[in-house]
């Protein structure tokens, strides 16, 4: 099922269901589908970056460039892994660890103080100056215990995290 | 796909805050103490971008709804390839006679018209519309198109212009047939353009190119020029910029409203059990779609001429345009969507990414003085 097909069968909307984890219904995941089809224009069976932008509402999020980085070129697969973290059957740990993801750009498991900064550049632009910013996370982070060397870890966001009512969750909306 | 830019020139700050029509969730205020925990949660816009991800309004106006496909059985299938076969070898074999009777009758009028009455200028330009009111009835024939016109006739006086929604360029032949109004068009290749630079020369057309930046204010001015002209033929102006597919509006460019005219709202709403008329531009060509409707069994729709407006005092032109669309998708029984059509051909400016970064910056900066 790499090729994007214009129907998806039981087995398919099965494998994916375990895929995410059971993360979404089946109803979901077939509208789902109908979104990645509607996104993937020549039907090549992932969606490009251009696609995801071609979204204005995405290409307006500060986040967006972080985002593509993680979304470009997936399969429907793992299109949907990467959505259920955002359904509301998700554990915190499970939303904790995209957001780690997010912010671990190189993907070597630890998040930098430069990694932070540069998050916060994305989301502040040019309203913050690099002074204010290393001020105020160098602040907040002496307040958590960490210094500016400080690698974080997944364990170390979960830790931050902790209790935390995180919403982060998207409504996939079923005809 | 074209190439994408920035267009800066397209989205005014004037506009009407599309963070009002956006859905919010749970983005409050927050307060208190800054932590760590609160810099380092980005679920806000990560929540954002992956609900535009699921699904986001500005794609919605462009997509074509499919119809559902038939259950097949014994005796559905065959109705269906009898359907067919009478569309395709009964219909539009008939269709195609008629509309080509029609551009014999047309052009073998018009072309003596054009010529001979090179003088007579009143003469010819009352001629010349009956004329294209004519070829267009023979197009609206073409489809067996049913049109359904409510409301009181357009009344050809000087200093109004008329608005309509736009769902494709057959929007203007249907309402061509009833009143000859001047348009202002994209220029299109091919045939299309050959039919624009010289039959629609004759009822006043305005050319623009989307792509030109400078185009826009070229454009005003001809359009401030045509309302002004006492003998012009009244002017249809489709302000979306762009087609939608007639079950959403998105917003109307502020160019219509600013020529300190009435403005006529038209409603036009599709019947889509005889056929879906969106035209998909990124999908056919107009001469494929075309012979789309051709084969179809019908094209129905309703037509409302709705009470003409004017700018009230103290409001802005964006606020006339936003009212006018709110008349005319109420009419029609569409849904309104706060986004520039032209956002089809290029990416949003980027002044809309600074404002959630600029609340971002001033919350963070206000909650660190709170110690």
């Amino acid at each position: 099922m790499g090729n994007a097909s214009s129907t998806l069968t039981q087995y398919d909307i099965e494998e994916v269901q375990r895929h995410c984890n059971n993360l979404f219904s089946q109803q979901e995941i077939v509208s789902l589908y109908q979104r990645f089809c509607q996104l993937d224009r020549n039907a090549k069976g992932f969606i490009s970056a251009d696609e995801f932008l071609s979204v204005p509402e995405f290409a307006m999020n500060p986040l967006s460039q972080r985002l593509l980085k993680m979304v470009d070129g997936l399969n429907f697969k793992d299109f949907v892994a990467f959505l259920s973290a955002f359904s509301a059957k998700a554990s915190l740990a499970q939303k904790v660890e995209v957001i780690f993801k997010v912010y671990d750009s190189d993907c070597n498991g630890k998040v930098t103080f430069n990694d932070m900064i540069q998050v916060l550049q994305d989301l502040a632009g040019s309203f913050m100056s690099d002074q204010q910013r290393e001020e105020v996370l160098g602040q907040v982070l002496h307040e958590a215990g960490y210094t500016k060397e400080s690698v974080l870890l997944l364990d170390d966001f979960i830790k931050v995290f902790d209790h935390a009512n995180l919403k982060m969750e998207v409504e996939v909306p079923v005809d | 796909m074209s190439k994408m830019k920035a267009s800066s020139s397209e989205l005014d700050l004037d506009r009407p805050n599309i963070e009002d029509y956006l859905p919010s969730g749970s983005i409050q205020e927050p307060h208190g103490k800054l932590r760590l925990r609160d810099l380092l949660d980005i679920s806000p816009t990560l929540t954002e971008a992956a609900g535009a991800i699921v699904d986001d309004s500005f794609t919605r106006c462009f997509k074509s709804i499919p119809s559902e496909p038939w259950n097949w059985n014994i005796y559905l299938f065959p109705l269906w390839c009898v359907g067919v076969l009478v569309r395709y070898l009964v219909l539009f074999p008939l269709r195609v006679i008629v509309l080509t009777v029609g551009w014999i009758i047309f052009l073998s009028c018009y072309i003596p018209v054009h010529l001979l009455l090179k003088g007579h200028d009143k003469l010819r330009k009352k001629l010349e519309r009956c004329l294209v009111e004519l070829i267009c009835s023979f197009f609206v024939a073409s489809w067996t198109g049913v049109v359904k016109y409510h409301g009181p006739r357009p009344s050809i006086r000087p200093k109004q212009v008329f608005v309509a929604n736009h769902t494709s360029m057959i929007d203007f032949i249907i309402l061509e047939q009833m009143t000859a109004f001047a348009v202002i068009m994209q220029k299109h290749p091919g045939w299309v353009g050959l039919l624009q630079s010289t039959i629609l020369e004759s009822v006043g057309c305005i050319w623009f190119n989307r792509s030109e930046a400078k185009d826009r204010e070229i454009v005003a001015r001809k359009l401030r020029e045509h309302v002004e002209g006492p003998d012009n033929n009244p002017l249809l102006i489709f302000p979306e910029g762009t087609c939608v597919n007639n079950h959403y509006t998105v917003m109307f460019k502020k160019g219509a409203f600013e020529l300190g005219c009435t403005v006529c709202p038209i409603a036009i709403k599709y019947n889509k059990i005889f056929v879906d008329a969106f035209w998909n531009s990124r999908k056919q060509s107009f001469t494929m779609h075309l012979l789309q409707l051709m084969t179809s069994w019908a094209v129905v729709c309703d037509v409302w001429y709705l009470e003409p407006q004017n700018l009230k005092p103290g409001e802005t032109p964006i606020e006339f345009a936003e009212r006018v669309r709110d008349i005319i998708s109420v009419r029609a029984g569409l849904k309104k969507v706060p986004w520039d059509g032209y956002l089809k051909y290029s990416r949003p400016s980027p002044k809309h990414r600074e404002r959630k970064q600029q609340s971002f910056a001033e919350s963070v900066l206000r909650r660190l003085e709170e110690r």
